[in-house]
């Protein structure tokens, strides 16, 4: 139907295609990147990671098996497994903090069978929660264990709700957005505003004048699991 | 058409009991999916890093199953091996069972099955789920169409249609092609070393070729030992050939997986071998399942490939009963639990079904069931009417 039907409203529309135009405030970039700087992130501290999860309302499911989060951290050896050896004390209790890759090559929106996932022009990996049948073709594709199911209904779980941006139903997938919703308002990512140690940094990796780009040649980068294709868009100083 | 519905309203007290006891497992796995709209998928034994289960290693099974037709309608089609025109009928029948079912347990696994249709709105073309999609339904369609007008032609003792023909030479690559594509979904996933292989297409094919042709079997044993309708000695005989080399070959390829990983001790490709059958990390719930299945394929191959125990018609059965199990513990669970283990960061996080997953499941099982004894009391009355 939908095939038949669109002669007739491009006749109507006379082929103009309906556009979203960003807002004037909206920051724009070529490729979105963020930078993690593991020289400057303290031990313990947990501002990203709350401020991420109360802005997005992500719920406290208290279950690890059923856990739903955005962005958290984990070892070393858990963000760069198989590059550890035994004798890496230093690194050993430094926290690393992890999130969406936002690929450049996302095997997520590859396997995604109805688009509820796709990548922006500007890099960014979103969701469509409203389309999402909660098959977790996308969790199973993603090498990086960056996308949580909401086995139950998340709401419960939520000590206060932004009503800002959506909560989410039972039996949909979600993940770290890069913050979509407050680029386009113009404001950086909720994570990077609230690190006080300036270990998060957020721009155009396009752009050689960006911070971003900058911080690149500022020390030895890694990415995770960059052997495989995927082309991470999260960098990691260590 | 309708006459040939009647045929399924009528049979015996034991044929009554039995639909009885399949809708009573029915409704038991109802109830428990309904408890499972009502709190998500939190009541099964899924997690965020094993995010597969039973469900879908049942619907991986099950594929295998309904394509393992194929080995009896190219051996009659093709080659005119006339044994299997007795039984042709029941293959693809067996075909459209398992294919319900699989589409059951791809929907009793989706976290928004209201939502399923967006596969149809929003087709995707770069996602294997929409190919399997494509694949399951047409395949269902042939055997469906093909079976329905073949058994009726021979109630009317008149030749199948003309038509019938091309779509049976179809229906033979469609049968591949469903579960090579299922083998696709898992195969094409980077960084999950237990699927990421070339040699899963076909691994699939050869445990399907086995399974499917063993569940035959002993379906048609069942068939003869309750109505009058006997398949024939030779069918069956000519199946169990096909099911001692697929066995073969489906152990062959799994010695081809764990030499290409134990020799080359790359970590990833070793890990979940070792969570199967040793454990790792102190974690093993599979390991008591894996040798079960190494076990019971060895008494398997041992009475298959024994002409004398391959020939007796309770041996045989037994071998059947073995490869049948020792494929479903394989493929219907280890298969898609290791692809999961150890997880993105190298941990290991464990998955054992909960026992409404398992009610669920059983339910499925049971209305495929339902339609297999629905369908085979068809075609069975109509067998014995025209007296063969």
């Amino acid at each position: 139907m939908g095939v038949g039907l669109l002669p007739l409203t491009d006749v109507l529309a006379q082929g103009a295609r309906p556009q979203v135009l960003p807002g004037r405030e909206a920051l724009s970039a070529a490729r979105w990147a963020m930078v993690f700087d593991s020289r400057r992130c303290r031990e313990g501290c947990q501002d990203c990671i709350l401020a991420c999860h109360r802005v997005h309302n992500v719920p406290d499911i208290g279950d690890v098996e059923e856990e739903v989060k955005w962005i958290w951290t984990t070892s070393y050896e858990g963000a760069f497994p198989g590059r550890q050896h035994d004798y890496i004390d230093g690194l050993r209790s430094k926290p690393f903090v992890v999130l969406c890759n936002h690929c450049a090559n996302p095997s997520c929106v590859r396997v995604c069978p109805t688009r509820a996932t796709f990548k922006r022009s500007d890099g960014i990996v979103m969701m469509d929660y409203h389309r999402c049948i909660g098959c977790r073709y996308c969790m199973a594709a993603c090498p990086y264990g960056a996308r949580s199911f909401n086995f139950r209904d998340p709401r419960p779980y939520l000590d206060e709700v932004n009503p800002d941006y959506p909560t989410r139903e039972k039996g949909v997938v979600e993940k770290c957005n890069f913050c979509a919703e407050r680029l386009a308002a113009g404001i950086p990512p909720a994570c990077v505003e609230a690190c006080r140690d300036g270990a998060l940094a957020f721009g155009d990796i396009e752009d050689p004048g960006s911070e971003v780009r900058k911080l690149l040649n500022s020390g030895h980068v890694l990415r995770r699991k960059p052997e495989l294709g995927t082309g991470p868009q999260v960098y990691y100083i260590v | 058409m309708l006459t040939m519905l009647e045929k399924a309203f009528t049979g015996s007290r034991r044929y009554w009991a039995w639909l009885l006891l399949l809708l009573i497992l029915t409704g038991a796995g109802l109830i428990c999916y309904l408890w499972q709209l009502d709190r998500g998928l939190s009541i099964t034994g899924l997690s965020r890093d094993v995010s597969w289960g039973l469900y879908i290693g049942q619907f991986t099974f099950l594929v295998g199953v309904a394509a393992s037709a194929v080995m009896v309608v190219l051996p009659y089609y093709l080659h005119n091996i006339k044994e299997f025109g007795r039984i042709a009928i029941f293959g693809e029948f067996l075909a459209v069972a398992a294919v319900v079912m699989c589409v059951l347990f791809i929907l009793v696994d989706l976290g928004k099955p209201s939502r399923l249709l967006n596969i149809v709105l929003y087709p995707s073309p770069n996602s294997l789920m929409f190919w399997d999609m494509v694949a399951l339904s047409g395949y269902l369609l042939l055997n469906l169409v093909i079976g329905w007008n073949v058994l009726e032609s021979e109630r009317n003792a008149v030749p199948p249609p003309r038509w019938v023909r091309p779509l049976v030479y179809i229906s033979i690559p469609w049968a591949i092609s469903i579960h090579t594509v299922t083998a696709f979904l898992y195969a094409g996933l980077p960084d999950k070393h237990y699927w990421f292989t070339a040699i899963t297409a076909a691994r699939f094919l050869a445990s399907a070729f086995a399974s499917g042709p063993a569940l035959l079997i002993l379906l048609c044993l069942l068939v003869r030992r309750f109505t009058r309708f006997d398949p024939g000695r030779g069918a069956l005989q000519k199946l169990a050939t096909i099911v001692t080399y697929a066995m073969i070959v489906n152990v062959l390829f799994l010695g081809f997986e764990l030499f290409t990983a134990l020799y080359s001790r790359v970590p990833g490709h070793v890990h979940s071998f070792e969570y199967l059958f040793l454990g790792l990390e102190g974690h093993g719930r599979l390991v008591p399942l894996m040798w079960t299945f190494v076990a019971l394929a060895v008494v398997a191959l041992v009475l298959l490939l024994n002409p004398r125990t391959r020939a007796g018609e309770t041996t045989l059965a037994a071998a059947c009963l073995a490869v049948f199990l020792s494929i479903w513990i394989e493929k219907g669970l280890g298969f898609v639990v290791a692809g999961f283990i150890p997880n993105a960061f190298g941990h290991v996080s464990e998955y054992w079904p909960t026992l409404p997953e398992a009610l669920i499941s059983l339910g499925v099982w049971s209305i495929g069931f339902l339609i297999l004894t629905v369908f085979y009391k068809i075609a069975v009355t109509v067998k014995e009417e025209v007296g063969q």
